[in-house]
């Protein structure tokens, strides 16, 4: 036994060793981060079939049900068409322009309704947290699941919105998989750093809505990104052309739309949203799991 | 509560709380004169905390030692401190100073356990089971057994039917039936038994004994006297966040009546 008498806590040395010697551990120890993504691994089943129950349990009470995950998009590019195709005609410089607003629309769709849900992930689900013992991470991760079903009936509609106005099938179309790819590990990122952020300061959530409106009016989803070419120069112009969600939405544009506008050649946004994609995915993963030990506490 | 430390070397513990506290933060809705936006800002300046935010010793300073096969009952009267320091237990409250070591993971069932209202007790069945960390394949052969043990299918077919439909006492007893179906090394139930009827209780009490046999500990909280003496041989006694008694069942249990009448 190691002498490190403390004194007037006798007792207390006594279990602490007692402790050690039977080789029980300290309630609340963080898991290191290659034991938790093993953990998190052991979980995947329970990470689809919460993402199943959460689709089910929220459009079972509708009468229409599963038909909700196409209608939506249906419905949202609709809005878009009536407004901008029919009211205001707007053509901007692109030649296909509801194609290029609904491409636009359904992709930052994905990330927007990703990170407003991700948010609630932990805050909305304290009773199951309190309840059960499982990698915390299971719940934005499912929560992005979720959200990859959804856009994967978006896409859908996308492509027969885009066919319908007049784009030919090429080799490029291949280039969607891998865009959505690594968009949903950006997302699953922004999940994971939201939800931690979500639980620690519940008052985020009253600003999430305005910081994805400035998001989506820096993305160039309602106008084309010449718009920025044409008013900001310099450092400015390279700050908003970083943009990881003007960078996704462009490179979606380029792989199923001929002759698009774009921001960056293709080769350099690919780096680019690989790069984000990297830093946010892993970023975000590390700082949620350093809050693990302290979900549902409190 | 010395003969249980010397008793240490013989028997292998499973929990040590160690001079344990907790303390809970209270951020509470605004209260009048605190509420303005006018103070709030003033507070962000000043960097003062919060004045709604309020802080409640629920333990303050609680030691024993919980053995292998041991069913230890928490008795005590209302607020004083026996879900906490439950929670504090199973790691899902941090304590403020001391320290709580544990074998494996410890398992908190308690009736507040809340799964997806909207989803059949079957599907709850499975959600719940693969949260403990089952396999598919493990989770399908205990399912039949989960809603048979629970006995929701006693009256019909519940165990399809939503679980915002079903009795307070049904889904206490589903949730039950789901924890129960782990071998958990450390198991904490809050109350969970006192919901179900009387044929339940038994069936229940029955699988608290099961589990202690396959060398677990358990720890029960209960108002019912009658589950602790039933289901413990070893009662502890909280009052106020401290230890009044540790000892035989029997012993506590009738110091705490006496303190109870008084």
């Amino acid at each position: 036994m190691p002498q490190t008498a403390v004194a007037g806590s006798d007792t207390g040395m006594t279990l602490k060793e007692l402790a050690r010697r039977h080789g029980l551990s300290a309630a609340g120890k963080l898991p290191s981060l290659p034991e938790y993504t093993r953990q998190l691994w052991a979980y995947r089943y329970f990470i689809a079939s919460y993402a199943n129950a959460k689709v089910s349990s929220s459009l079972g009470k509708t009468r229409l049900g599963v038909f909700w995950q196409v209608l939506t998009p249906l419905i949202n590019a609709a809005v878009y068409y009536v407004i901008f195709g029919v009211i205001l005609n707007t053509k901007s410089g692109v030649d296909n322009f509801v194609a290029y607003l609904c491409t636009g629309v359904f992709i930052f769709g994905f990330t927007q309704s990703t990170v407003s849900a991700g948010i609630q992930a932990i805050s909305g689900n304290l009773g199951l947290i309190r309840a059960l013992h499982f990698p915390r991470a299971s719940l934005p991760l499912a929560i992005t699941v979720v959200e990859i079903r959804n856009t994967l009936a978006s896409l859908a509609v996308l492509i027969v919105i885009v066919l319908g106005f007049g784009e030919p099938i090429t080799l490029e179309w291949l280039l969607i998989l891998p865009i959505f790819l690594v968009q949903s590990v950006f997302n699953a990122g922004l999940a994971l750093a939201g939800a931690r952020l979500g639980s620690k300061i519940p008052d985020v959530r009253n600003l999430i809505p305005f910081i994805m409106r400035m998001w989506l009016y820096f993305s160039a989803v309602l106008y084309p990104v010449t718009r920025f070419t044409d008013h900001l120069s310099g450092w400015k112009l390279h700050v908003v052309e970083a943009n990881p969600m003007l960078v996704f939405i462009d490179l979606m544009r380029h792989a199923l739309m001929e002759d698009v506008p774009l921001a960056a050649s293709p080769t350099v946004m690919w780096l680019e949203a690989i790069a984000w994609t990297a830093v946010v995915g892993l970023g975000g993963y590390v700082y949620f799991w350093r809050g693990e030990k302290g979900y549902g506490r409190g | 509560m010395a003969d249980n430390m010397t008793g240490g070397d013989r028997r292998e513990p499973t929990v040590i709380v160690d001079d344990a506290h907790v303390v809970y933060r209270i951020q509470q809705s605004a209260t009048p004169g605190t509420g303005s936006p006018l103070a709030s800002f003033k507070r962000l300046v000043t960097g003062t905390k919060p004045a709604t935010m309020r802080e409640v010793h629920a333990i303050k300073g609680v030691s024993f030692i919980a053995y292998k096969g041991e069913a230890v009952g928490l008795i005590g009267t209302n607020g004083s401190g026996k879900s906490t320091l439950l929670r504090a237990i199973a790691g899902l409250l941090p304590v403020e100073r001391g320290a709580i070591y544990a074998a494996g993971q410890p398992s908190l069932l308690g009736v507040s356990a809340a799964l997806m209202n909207d989803l059949p007790g079957e599907r709850n069945v499975v959600l719940g089971c693969l949260a403990m960390g089952m396999t598919p394949a493990e989770v399908k052969a205990k399912t039949k057994d989960i809603i048979d043990f629970s006995g929701i299918n006693e009256r019909g077919d519940f165990s399809s039917l939503p679980m915002r439909t079903y009795s307070s006492g049904m889904g206490a007893r589903l949730r039950f039936a789901i924890a129960a179906a782990k071998q958990h090394d450390v198991l904490l139930i809050d109350e969970a038994l006192a919901t179900g009827d009387a044929k339940f209780r038994r069936r229940s009490e029955q699988r608290v004994r099961d589990l202690r046999a396959q060398a677990g500990t358990v720890f029960l909280v209960s108002h019912s006297e009658q589950s602790i003496r039933d289901t413990c041989e070893r009662a502890i006694w909280l009052e106020s966040g401290l230890i009044r008694a540790d000892g035989a069942t029997d012993d506590v249990l009738k110091e705490y009546e006496a303190y109870v009448k008084r």
